[in-house]
């Protein structure tokens, strides 16, 4: 009966490894498997990324069904990044065909197929290490093992809460136009307009929730103790290693098969 | 922050510059709270706009910036109403960290661009010590969150520009400026002050300027 | 653990507070929102506080929280304190709890929200647990830690907010109309929940409300605020209703022992001409959960019709199907055929613009409607969208205004109105294009008596003129004073999901 927020289809409920790794680790490791990523286009990296952190599926705990569908849109999106490329690299090799500014040749094409696989290789890490993380969990882990400062990051995890009202409102308030008789038409006027009114209950909502937070003694100067304390464990080593290790096989793949290209040159 | 004072009547009267900087609970919520909203925003504008972007980027030489001012309007809202070291950066991270997790396929790099966005609308706002903040501020906030989103995806991103010719750069440019202080800068300036006028930032220096009693 | 600069240490038990010519003027505003109020109120005392709106109850009690933040937020004169000291330095030893459930809200599970303020105060990480079952269990919120903050009904909210609080043991209470957006069950879970948690610990209670009959056989005391400053009224409940009870009444408090002044209609002739009709209906918000199958739904024409039941029952969502805003998920909902658009007679067909000027439709949330940027600029949307003359607008217009007292606000911002001053206008704008039909989501929600009086009189003088009107409620009053039609959906049908 209650209609999901972000539509987030079963999860398999028993605990996965990935589970016993820190936030912060996960947050490290989401970085590792992108960073290094950027410094090279090329087939192999990309490819070899991929195989490699889908081979790690199991360690997640996300059922395939659920990695299907939200791959599924990064999937459809990869080749249009691709022709965006595909026509205005700099030219290289071979030229097929040439409009304007538009050039299609050799070194574009192969930077254009290099390009879809990296969106895709560049997506993976965050769906596959973040499916299942619990947002106050991830707050704990940067407040306690992080060491940021306690007030931000509980502001803004309270804050972050609001978005499910959020999507009510929406909803209702393209209802409530359709009633109003200007649902017929004019449907960008309409948008800005929703989205000021949702400024405006953002911007109530926050003061609201600040002042029952205030008067719950947040941020009042008081040292804090943590109901949930967040600690690192030996997995979160054995985590960042893997993680470590799956870049430099990518790379190292790639520098071993000659397609090793560093974006600047 | 209530540091404790020895107790007396009135309220003590603490040094102008260090009250005027200093993050109160109820910035921090409202930032993130914004944020969100934003976001949302953004996933929404994503059908909108992002049809637009994702059509003209495929193929025009850069024409695709036009559409990319509102992703921009996250850092020129922030500092506009919440006028503290870092606003603009926070606002903006934060929406590009929800519009990345209710769904968008850019994945990690939302959140870079995000951060340098924020970063770029920073700047300016720290260029003129957060004392001012009119429309010709705002719009230059803006040009300073577009030319960080060109310098981002010149270098990062998923398919870097620095391998796509001078032409589609130099486009992509003029079209992601006139995008942000358009679409972020004039449209957020505007917006701030509409939101002033419903009376929701009586707790902020924005909303306490534009008041007008009826 | 509990040391700190904030907090004096080894404070517990009933506080005291003391206010001594006390006023707050916000900045920016012209006006001091409260002015020269003075009182004390003894540990363990248990106070009603009443005023007109804007009399600025919600600031003295922000007040005596701590809460209204520096120099730079406004100026203070006279002193208010607690337990001798300043508020602000008091955090922990005063609990506030706010009118709106999801505004009290902090984390996303139970047990979590409700250890959030042990956690501030510096309790030890081994005690928290227990003070969160001991809360819990003191206001009766029998639900497991890790069920999740959402799920929970605005009843459960409140008293979920209220356990917070009470974990931090304080020693005042405050509660600032906290059961004014809940249903009749809600209201009685927390006040129940209140009655107990004030019993066990003692704590001296502030509340405004002005459901005066809930809470008055609880408190000791009643302090009326007045709006030009100072206290009209300040001694038990029996003695002050007895003196200002006319003036409360005018002022918008439901006091006890005054009726209200309005005529009764006579219950709605069922077998006439219905201006809505359905048969075999299953509602449902996104066509995939089905909310409830299989209903038979007649609304008379020219009288009023109630839909009735508990909480997820599927209110909302039926009237706005009846409404033509949600498609029907199966069966058909048809209107009388005057009242038929282009495509026919099915309000869910009907383009927008044939909706306008068929069936009125007034939102739970009045501020999910509000398009312009005054009042003014709001009543004519609908009639400029209908091409009328400017000049025939303007009459529109301001016969509207003084049907509904808001000439005042005419050039007001909607959003800068009171809670039933935008109901007001809500209703107003579905009038300025007289719609046969008129559909309410919870139209006295949050309302205080005046704002009840006024809608439910204005409602009356529609139906005298023929139209029909449809309201979702859980007040049984409304819908005796409209004579209305009940349809009854009982206890919520397990959902199924379409096939």
């Amino acid at each position: 009966m209650t209609a999901a927020v972000a539509d987030v289809p079963a999860v398999d409920t028993r605990p996965a490894w990935l589970d016993g790794v820190n936030p912060v680790t996960k947050v490290v490791l989401a970085l590792l498997l992108s960073v290094p990523l950027f410094a090279s286009i090329d087939v192999t990296s990309a490819l070899a990324a991929i195989v490699l952190q889908l081979a790690c599926l199991p360690l997640t705990g996300l059922p395939v069904r659920t990695l299907l569908k939200r791959m599924l849109p990064i999937v459809v999106f990869a080749p249009v990044a691709g022709v965006s490329m595909l026509l205005y690299a700099e030219p290289g090799g071979r030229v097929y065909w040439s409009f304007g500014y538009a050039t299609v040749s050799d070194d574009s094409i192969a930077l254009a197929i290099a390009v879809c696989l990296r969106v895709v290789a560049l997506a993976l890490p965050t769906i596959l290490l973040f499916g299942r993380t619990d947002p106050t969990e991830l707050a704990d882990a940067l407040a306690q093992v992080a060491k940021l400062p306690s007030r931000f990051v509980l502001g803004v995890l309270a804050g972050t809460r609001t978005l499910g009202l959020f999507l009510d409102d929406w909803r209702s308030m393209g209802l409530a136009r359709r009633a109003r008789g200007v649902g017929d038409t004019g449907a960008i006027r309409r948008f800005f307009s929703m989205a000021f009114v949702l400024l405006v209950f953002a911007v109530r909502r926050g003061t609201k929730l600040a002042t029952a937070m205030e008067a719950r003694g947040f941020g009042s100067g008081i040292p804090r103790t943590w109901a949930r304390p967040s600690r690192l464990h030996p997995r979160d080593a054995v985590a960042v290693l893997g993680g470590v290790a799956i870049m430099a096989l990518a790379i190292g793949a790639a520098v071993a098969a000659g397609t090793f290209r560093f974006v600047w040159s | 922050m209530h540091a404790s004072t020895p107790a007396s009547a009135t309220a003590a009267a603490a040094p102008a510059t260090s009250h005027r900087l200093r993050w109160r609970v109820v910035d921090i919520v409202v930032a993130a709270v914004l944020g969100v909203a934003i976001g949302l925003v953004f996933w929404a504008w994503n059908t909108v706009g992002g049809t637009w972007f994702v059509a003209m980027d495929g193929l025009t030489p850069g024409l695709g910036g036009i559409a990319v001012g509102i992703w921009l309007i996250g850092g020129v809202i922030g500092g506009l109403v919440i006028r503290k070291p870092g606003a603009a950066l926070l606002v903006e991270v934060i929406a590009a960290l929800i519009s990345m997790l209710i769904g968008n396929v850019w994945g990690v790099s939302t959140l870079f661009s995000g951060i340098v966005q924020g970063l770029g609308a920073e700047l300016i706002f720290a260029v003129f010590l957060y004392r001012r903040f009119t429309l010709p501020v705002a719009m230059l906030a803006g040009v300073g969150a577009a030319v960080g989103a060109w310098v981002f995806e010149l270098f990062y991103g998923s398919s870097p520009n620095i391998l796509k010719t001078v032409e589609f750069n130099v486009i992509y440019l003029v079209s992601l400026v006139v995008s942000g202080a358009l679409l972020a800068g004039l449209v957020g300036w505007f917006a701030v002050r509409a939101l002033a006028a419903t009376g929701a930032l009586n707790r902020f220096a924005a909303g306490r300027e534009a008041r007008r009693e009826v | 653990m509990t040391a700190s600069s904030a907090r004096p240490a080894g404070r517990s038990g009933p506080a005291g507070i003391t206010a001594a010519g006390w006023g707050w003027r916000y900045a920016g505003r012209r006006a001091p929102a409260v002015h020269d109020v003075s009182f004390t109120i003894e540990p363990g005392q248990r106070v009603l506080l009443l005023g007109a709106s804007g009399a600025g109850k919600s600031t003295l009690l922000a007040g005596i929280a701590g809460l209204l933040g520096g120099a730079d937020e406004g100026d203070q004169t006279g002193a208010l304190l607690v337990d001798g000291a300043r508020p602000e330095t008091q955090r922990g030893r005063v609990g506030l709890v706010l009118q709106d459930p999801d505004a009290g809200v902090v984390l996303s599970k139970v047990g979590d929200d409700v250890a959030f303020g042990c956690e501030n105060l510096g309790v030890a990480a081994s005690d928290i647990p227990a003070r969160v079952a001991e809360a819990l269990e003191a206001v009766g919120l029998d639900v497991p830690p890790g069920r999740a903050t959402k799920a929970l009904s605005g009843g459960q909210k409140q008293r979920l907010a209220l356990a917070g609080v009470l974990a931090m043991r304080p020693g005042v209470l405050l509660l600032d109309e906290p059961t004014a957006n809940l249903d009749p069950e809600g209201v009685r879970e927390v006040r129940a929940a209140v009655e107990h948690a004030v019993a066990e610990s003692g704590a001296t209670l502030v509340v405004i409300e002005h459901r005066t009959e809930v809470w008055a056989d609880l408190m000791d005391r009643v302090i009326v605020v007045g709006a030009e400053g100072g206290l009209l009224a300040d001694g038990p409940p029996v003695e002050v209703f007895a003196r200002v009870g006319d003036d409360l009444a005018a002022a918008g408090v439901w006091v006890p022992g005054r009726p209200i002044d309005l005529p009764v209609l006579a219950p709605a002739v069922t077998d006439g001409e219905s201006a809505l009709a359905a048969s075999g209906l299953s509602v449902s918000r996104d066509r995939r959960t089905i909310v409830r199958a299989g209903l038979e739904v007649r609304v008379p024409r020219g009288a009023a019709t109630g839909i009735v039941g508990p909480n997820g029952a599927g209110k909302s969502t039926l009237a706005l199907t009846l409404a033509g805003l949600l498609p029907e998920a199966a069966g058909e909902v048809l209107a009388a055929p005057q009242l038929a658009g282009r495509s026919g007679r099915r309000p869910s067909r009907w383009t927008s613009r044939e909706l306008l000027t068929r069936i009125g439709t007034v939102f739970q949330e009045p501020e999910h409607q509000f398009l312009a940027a005054t009042v003014r600029d709001e009543l004519a949307i609908g009639p400029r969208s209908r091409g009328v003359a400017t000049a025939d607008v303007d009459v529109i217009v301001d016969e509207l205004l003084e049907r509904l007292h808001l000439a005042p606000l005419a050039l007001a911002n909607p959003f800068t109105l009171s809670g039933g001053q935008k109901r007001r206008l809500s209703v107003a704008t579905v009038l300025a294009d007289a719609p046969p039909v008129i559909v309410l989501d919870e139209p006295t929600f949050g309302q205080d008596r005046r704002g009840w009086v006024e809608l439910v009189a204005l409602l009356q003088s529609e139906i005298a003129a023929g139209t029909t009107v449809v309201a979702v409620t859980h007040d049984d009053d409304v819908l005796r004073h409209l004579g209305a039609h009940r349809i009854d959906l009982g206890l919520p049908v397990p959902a199924g999901v379409a096939s």
